[in-house]
């Protein structure tokens, strides 16, 4: 037992001391691979926080990204030369965060009579919506700028650090993707240490009852409409975090990154990672930003060396390949890469019956 | 008035098109519920197909109803092999996996089928030839053309063979019985897995069709073509009810006639100057203050999905609610 506890402790301090060093390890191929691992980053924010809702609470969310949309512009719209707004970041993150939830509470209200399949094109819809209107409420008065976009949105600035620029600290030169990366890294911790006390508390047993049998939780007490606005309203919450932090990273955000297929991204990442389990959702959401974009710059010199030339655009193998990865992933591991114990139980107790 | 009716022929030719791509999705969902996120690209290669068949043989001069036809009939074997295949390699593996996983397959399968097509037709929009004499009739103040009439008759000639395939054939039956009970279906006799493989053949061959109607009603045909279509269509599918056969025919009308007749009156029902509390600025000279422009036509068929099923939560015609989350 103390040997474990020794063992998982040197584990944990391990991939810790990675985590701390691999922007510098990743800046030496490049700082656009520092930015990927932003990118990386802020999927793993998105996942846990949908990991909420599809993995605890077994609501499946197919709009998940509204509410990154919803927080990106409250960000925008809160920071940038727009409005002449320009508040500073701790203050936007928490309004951003809490805008979000207010539309999952608006999601999640009408719609918590539907189950499965009906919650999921409802959810779908309302990312549908969102982003028309993000679209179009440029006219008759200019919020959104429509798909033009919102651009020269203020970086974070914490303390009188600027996130945008390069700074030495002690004689280390930190780049401004980097001084993200380790702001995204708290955050991460941050999420994943609620997550992991949801999981546990009598708010993540009741979201389990629920997931596994909602006549039966009703029937134990649980006041299962109001615990699924919690999730909604969380789950979206940390949506809102994620995209308040794209906004700022990004500088630019328009509607096209809020499309359905971003949800559904996240959506796999969940599924594929092992729903309802925190170190799968994680992995599900670091593979599939990485693998694309470690495709992206190996499938050209590839092609380059074997035939000479290019005979099919990177972009296009790089999607074929992602799509059949999940084809495969799901045929031999259905329960994901990493699945959560119930899950296990659940389908070797399928095996036995 | 005029406008009225021509909304109401508009809606209903797209509206018969969505119903018969949602016979594809429900069908599917009826039997094994799935969503079948592939299946608008499915639509999508029939078009493509069709688009590539009809332009060879309009080069080549033949007549234009032949060309068509030709082109379909080139389409719908093509799709039913894609369904077939989709079935057998992605979806049959997965029957008794947790519920999710062949969701994550068939957005596998739709992925790697659209960018498929994009390396065999490229990025580029294929037009229809100008094959086709544009003959038009008047009705009730509003023209309709001939390809609309075409495809409102084909949409309801189809909806019609599917209803009596499905109520009136031994594999109908087997269909719905393995829709009410796989397992005791097959301690019946019924092959389950051919029955289900058929249901997506067939689901396919409406696509094809449907594919080639949208086609040629738009004049366009691109390998994008069917994410929204089938977004559309399942949408309608689960209006109706999903997994309920004449559920999908009524969503499918609808959506395309609530889509149509939004589009039409949302600019002047919008319009701020009409109930004069616009700004004056603005609505000087009979100018417009129009909050929502006909831009916003894409929300009507979630807003209206999103009402009936908080009053209706199972669909229209849906009477049995799923109870696995």
């Amino acid at each position: 037992m103390k040997r474990t506890r020794r063992h998982l402790w040197a584990g944990v301090a391990l991939i810790a001391v990675a985590l701390l060093l691999l922007p510098f390890a990743l800046s030496l191929a490049g700082t656009a691979w520092v930015r990927i691992a932003n990118i990386a980053l802020l999927y793993v924010l998105l996942a846990l926080g949908l990991n909420i809702v599809v993995g605890f609470a077994g609501l499946l969310d197919l709009g998940y990204i509204a509410f990154y949309a919803v927080g990106a512009y409250v960000y925008a719209l809160l920071a940038s030369p727009h409005f002449g707004l320009h508040l500073p970041f701790w203050v936007i993150l928490p309004i951003g965060a809490m805008v979000a939830a207010l539309f999952g509470v608006m999601l999640g209200a009408p719609t918590l009579k539907l189950r499965g399949d009906y919650l999921a094109i409802v959810t779908l819809g309302f990312g549908e919506i969102v982003r028309i209107f993000l679209n179009n409420l440029s006219q008759p008065v200019n919020i959104t700028r429509g798909p033009q976009g919102l651009a020269g949105i203020d970086p974070v600035r914490i303390a009188g650090v600027d996130f945008s620029r390069s700074d030495s600290v002690l004689g280390v030169v930190l780049s401004g993707p980097m001084k993200y990366y380790y702001l995204l890294l708290g955050l991460m911790l941050a999420i994943i240490l609620i997550n992991v006390r949801l999981q546990d508390s009598r708010i993540g047993r009741a979201w389990e009852a629920i997931r596994e049998d909602e006549v039966a939780a009703r029937a134990m007490g649980i006041d299962t409409t109001g615990m699924k606005l919690l999730a909604f309203a969380m789950g979206a919450s940390f949506g809102g975090v994620a995209g308040g932090m794209f906004s700022a990273i990004q500088g630019f955000i328009s509607p096209e990154s809020f499309v359905l297929v971003e949800s559904v991204m996240v959506v796999s990442m969940v599924v594929l990672g092992g729903m309802g389990n925190i170190a799968g959702v994680i992995l599900g959401a670091v593979l599939l930003a990485f693998v694309p974009e470690i495709l992206r710059w190996t499938v050209e010199p590839a092609q380059q060396a074997l035939f000479g030339k290019m005979l099919i655009e990177p972009e296009v193998i790089r999607m074929l390949i992602f799509g059949l990865a999940l084809v495969l992933v799901m045929l031999f591991r259905p329960a994901g890469l990493l699945p959560s114990a119930v899950r296990k139980r659940e389908l070797e107790g399928d095996r036995a019956a | 008035m005029d406008i009225f009716v021509q909304q109401l022929v508009n809606g209903l030719t797209l509206g018969a098109v969505y119903a018969i791509v949602a016979l594809g999705y429900t069908m599917v969902y009826g039997i094994i519920q799935l969503i079948n996120f592939a299946h608008g690209e499915v639509v999508m290669i029939g078009a493509m197909v069709a688009f590539t068949v009809i332009n060879t043989l309009a080069a080549a001069g033949m007549p234009p109803l032949m060309v068509v036809l030709i082109g379909t009939a080139c389409a719908v074997p093509v799709c039913m092999l894609v369904g077939y295949a989709m079935e057998r390699m992605a979806y049959r593996p997965l029957r008794s996996a947790p519920r999710l996983a062949p969701l994550i397959t068939a957005i596998g399968v739709s992925i790697i089928l659209q960018h498929l097509a994009m390396l065999v037709w490229s990025r580029n929009v294929m037009a229809f030839p100008q094959i086709i004499p544009l003959t038009t009739y008047s009705f009730l103040g509003a023209t309709i053309t001939g390809v609309q009439l075409v495809i409102l008759g084909l949409c309801f000639a189809m909806m019609a063979g599917l209803a009596l395939l499905v109520y009136r054939t031994r594999l109908g039956t087997a269909m719905r019985a393995t829709a009410q009970n796989p397992q005791v279906a097959r301690l019946m006799g019924v092959d389950v897995n051919r029955v289900i493989a058929a249901t997506f053949v067939i689901g396919a061959a409406l696509g094809a069709v449907a594919g080639v109607m949208v086609g040629t009603y738009y004049g366009v045909a691109q390998y994008t073509m069917g994410a929204g279509l089938g977004l559309k269509a399942f949408a309608a599918a689960v209006l109706g009810g999903i997994g309920n056969i004449p559920g999908a025919m009524v969503g499918g009308l609808l959506l395309g006639v609530v889509e149509a007749l939004g589009a039409g009156y949302i600019g002047d029902l919008t319009d701020l100057c009409r109930y004069g509390i616009g700004p004056a600025a603005n609505c000087a000279d009979g100018g417009h203050f129009v909050l929502f422009g006909s831009n916003y036509q894409d929300v009507f068929a979630f807003v209206v999905l999103i009402l009936v099923l908080v009053f209706r939560p199972s669909g229209l015609l849906g009477e049995r609610v799923g109870d696995r989350a």
